[in-house]
């Protein structure tokens, strides 16, 4: 395998682990303080969750497109 | 599935290629043959598949509603008038919850928004292969090369739709801040903020800083509200193409991809549903913002 077809892979790789790091972290945090607000206020349940589904989506987004420009990368582009 | 002639990569590559209407470059006008004669057509290129997708769904969701709206009827309602209550009352919830200005269009273009871009989505959980196969099919009696018939099916996977949906949402985002605030309010709101003060000399050495980020503001909302639908509806496509190569080695892979492909079509529901709510929201409050002084 030469230089830059080596160079696709690794760049496919680092694309997909960092989105998981980043989106790990988001939507860590995101949950924590969701169950805590539920914990505290179990009555908010139906408002919080529509909200959290929300800021989940936006959190979310960013990670899913680097996760289908790594896996076009790693398929489409180098693969055979 | 993948046949024997092609290889995985150029199954991709076909499943990713729109069905493109253009001027070739020797200027004759027909359909591409190749992504690369798609790419020569430049600008005025016309992605067949995805207008024809987006248009029939958008007239079955107003045939639908309109449909079930002359015949409703108190009563004893049917499945569909129960149904199609659900979906308005559940909009109809929402942006009274997230808009508080007075305008009748925002609750009717938040509906429309919302069925569409769910009619759209909802497309990518039909088998990838079915819907091409069968234009491939078609496009064959027509006596055309059924490699070089391409069709995408979601329209939603498609940037020029999405990009298309924000634009018209942009485009009424300045129609309302320059109606509800006028010229010289938008143009305040624009410039004044978010560094304020009290000194003139100090405002107008501001004014710049201001429009910079203001006009950054103002330009990644339609930006980011087109590029997540896309990028989200992409990935899921993308994904279901890779589980679809699974099918061309052998019987136990075959039937892994089978189950692999339900698994990700169940957890795709969530996406589809969310990121067309997450477009309608989003719309409502870009609208909502259009409408108020800060």
């Amino acid at each position: 395998m030469d230089l830059p077809q080596a160079l696709l892979y690794v760049a496919g790789a680092v694309l997909l682990g960092l989105a998981g790091v980043g989106v790990g972290v988001g939507v860590g945090v995101l949950g924590a303080r969701f169950l805590e607000g539920i914990a505290r206020q179990p009555e908010l349940l139906p408002m919080l969750r529509t909200q959290f589904f929300i800021v989940m989506g936006l959190v979310d987004a960013i990670p899913i497109i680097g996760v289908a420009i790594a896996l076009y990368i790693l398929f489409a582009v180098v693969g055979g | 599935m993948a046949s024997e002639i092609l290889t995985s990569n150029e199954y991709i590559k076909h499943h990713l290629q729109n069905w493109v209407f253009g001027q070739h470059a020797d200027g004759s006008w027909g359909f591409a043959h190749t992504a690369q004669e798609a790419r020569q057509m430049g600008f005025w290129a016309i992605h067949l598949d995805t207008m024809l997708w987006s248009i029939v769904l958008g007239a079955a969701f107003l045939w639908l509603f309109s449909k079930v709206g002359k015949s409703a009827t108190s009563s004893a309602p049917g499945p569909l008038q129960n149904f199609v209550e659900w979906v308005v009352e559940f909009i109809d919830e929402n942006v009274r919850s997230s808009f508080t200005a007075k305008n009748d269009m925002v609750a009717p273009l938040a509906l429309t928004l919302f069925v569409w871009v769910l009619l759209m989505n909802t497309m990518d959980l039909v088998p990838v292969d079915w819907l091409p196969l069968t234009a491939q099919f078609i496009g064959q009696l027509f006596g055309a090369d059924p490699h070089h018939v391409f069709f995408k099916v979601v329209p939603t996977t498609d940037p020029n739709a999405t990009f298309g949906m924000a634009f018209g949402v942009f485009y009424l985002m300045l129609y309302y801040s320059f109606k509800m605030k006028g010229p010289i309010g938008f143009a305040a709101e624009l410039t004044m903020q978010p560094f304020q003060a009290a000194n003139p000399i100090l405002k107008i050495l501001f004014v710049p800083v201001n429009l910079f980020l203001e006009g950054i503001s103002l330009i990644s909302k339609p930006v980011s509200l087109s590029l997540r639908l896309f990028g989200n509806l992409f990935a899921g496509e993308m994904i279901f193409i890779l589980i679809a190569l699974l099918f061309s080695g052998g019987w136990i892979l075959g039937l892994m991809g089978g189950l692999l492909q339900w698994a990700w079509a169940v957890f795709h529901i969530l996406i589809v549903l969310l990121q067309a709510f997450i477009f309608m929201t989003l719309t409502v409050v870009y609208l909502d913002m259009a409408h108020h002084e800060h």
